[in-house]
């Protein structure tokens, strides 16, 4: 009895673990170096922001340099801010990527993406240099802590933001909010579809 | 522990054998395909492409299975969009095509395919106009295909020899590692056995 209560146990384990496998952040390039946190609860903060405000400004230090303001882009470029949750992390690992060959469609419509996360720079550097060249901005919100993303109402309780995208037009008007579920990567055609409407506003 | 408690773990057990049965059933051994296995069962929605259907040789509409396709060998790439070695390696693996697509003798025997992982139609079709991918691709919005084919990573290429009589075995089956178009075609055409056919 005691052999067969070990056996049933070692299975459901198995059957537990296989049911907790992702099929996101597939890419190699990031070899086995992707800390899988399993799946989150799917929202876990409450936005501050609705379509039709003032989107908040802030100015954040960049990977590679510097500083970016979001007031930077009025009256010039339509903003989308794109926040992941962390660096070397399932589904984040690659959002970016894909957004990086769609560098065109963003041109097209008179658009700039900023990537935000609450990581450090050091690592948000080594992190993106797996995505190859990014073509945007990545900022890091790290300090004081999410200070941004609570701003936006995107800093979830245990410290990571969520996964959420905010359509900027060029006077500084939030006219598209995104937030999703954390676990799951938001369909490309729908960041199109919203960059379209903000060009036409 | 009272009798209560006593069967909770039980049940869970229970309910967790079930899923992984149910797991097993639905999608297979979650494991990549075998060299020297066949495929999983996949059905894939013909081309509505005139070029790409043409280029399968598939006449009918509704879903195929890839030994249905009219060739010899079948090369699968596993990608994503969202892939940054698939983005890098899509000019050399456009240039496998037209490698195949230039030689007489082996433009009917080999084909070329691509299955976008978790990527919607629309993904793939931006995929495949920013790297001008002349063959066929095809949308995995749900993952259902790379779940029976074992959550690869990408990319991820397979091999595939169909026999004359319709039957079909998997001869390469192998994470990333497309060290070139050349090397490529000669590794395809020898462990395939096609070489050894001409």
């Amino acid at each position: 009895m005691k052999k067969h209560g070990k056996f049933i146990v070692t299975l459901s384990v198995i059957s537990i673990f296989l049911y907790s496998a992702t099929a996101f952040c597939l890419s190699d390039a990031f070899k086995n170096n992707i800390y899988n946190p399993g799946t989150l609860k799917p929202i876990d903060s409450i936005l501050k922001v609705k379509v039709g405000d003032s989107a908040p400004d802030f100015s954040l230090p960049v990977v590679f340099g510097g500083r970016i303001s979001l007031d930077q882009y009025r009256g010039k470029k339509n903003v989308v801010l794109s926040f992941v949750p962390a660096a070397w992390t399932p589904v984040c690992s690659d959002q970016w990527p894909g957004y990086n060959i769609v560098e065109d469609i963003f041109d097209r419509n008179d658009a700039i993406l900023l990537g935000i996360t609450v990581d450090n720079i050091p690592s948000l550097f080594a992190w993106t240099n797996q995505m190859g060249t990014l073509w945007f901005p990545v900022l890091s919100d790290f300090w004081p802590h999410g200070a941004v993303a609570d701003r936006y109402g995107v800093l979830r309780s245990d410290g990571i933001t969520e996964r959420a995208l905010f359509g900027i037009d060029k006077k500084g008007i939030i006219q598209y909010i995104g937030v999703g579920d954390i676990n799951k990567r938001p369909r490309l055609e729908i960041l199109v579809r919203e960059l379209e409407k903000l060009e036409k506003q | 522990m009272n009798n209560k408690m006593k069967g909770v773990p039980i049940s869970v057990a229970t309910i967790a054998i079930f899923l992984t049965l149910f797991h097993y059933l639905a999608f297979g051994s979650n494991l990549p395909p075998e060299k020297g296995g066949v495929l999983p069962e996949i059905k894939i929605p013909v081309p509505v492409n005139a070029t790409d259907r043409s280029y399968l040789g598939l006449k009918s509409i509704g879903l195929f299975k890839i030994p249905q396709i009219k060739a010899k060998v079948v090369i699968i790439e596993i990608f994503s969009m969202y892939c940054p070695y698939c983005q890098k390696e899509a000019p050399e693996v456009n240039r496998l095509y037209s490698i195949i697509e230039r030689n007489a003798d082996l433009k009917d025997k080999i084909k070329l395919i691509g299955i976008g992982a978790g990527n919607s139609s629309f993904e793939v079709e931006v995929y495949k106009k920013k790297y001008n991918v002349p063959f066929p691709l095809f949308p995995d919005e749900e993952f259902s295909i790379h779940k029976c084919i074992g959550e690869v990573r990408t990319p991820y290429f397979l091999g595939v020899k169909i026999n004359d009589d319709g039957t079909h075995r998997i001869f390469y089956s192998q994470l990333g590692k497309f060290k070139g178009a050349e090397p490529f075609l000669e590794l395809m055409l020898q462990i395939s056995g096609l070489k050894q056919e001409k």
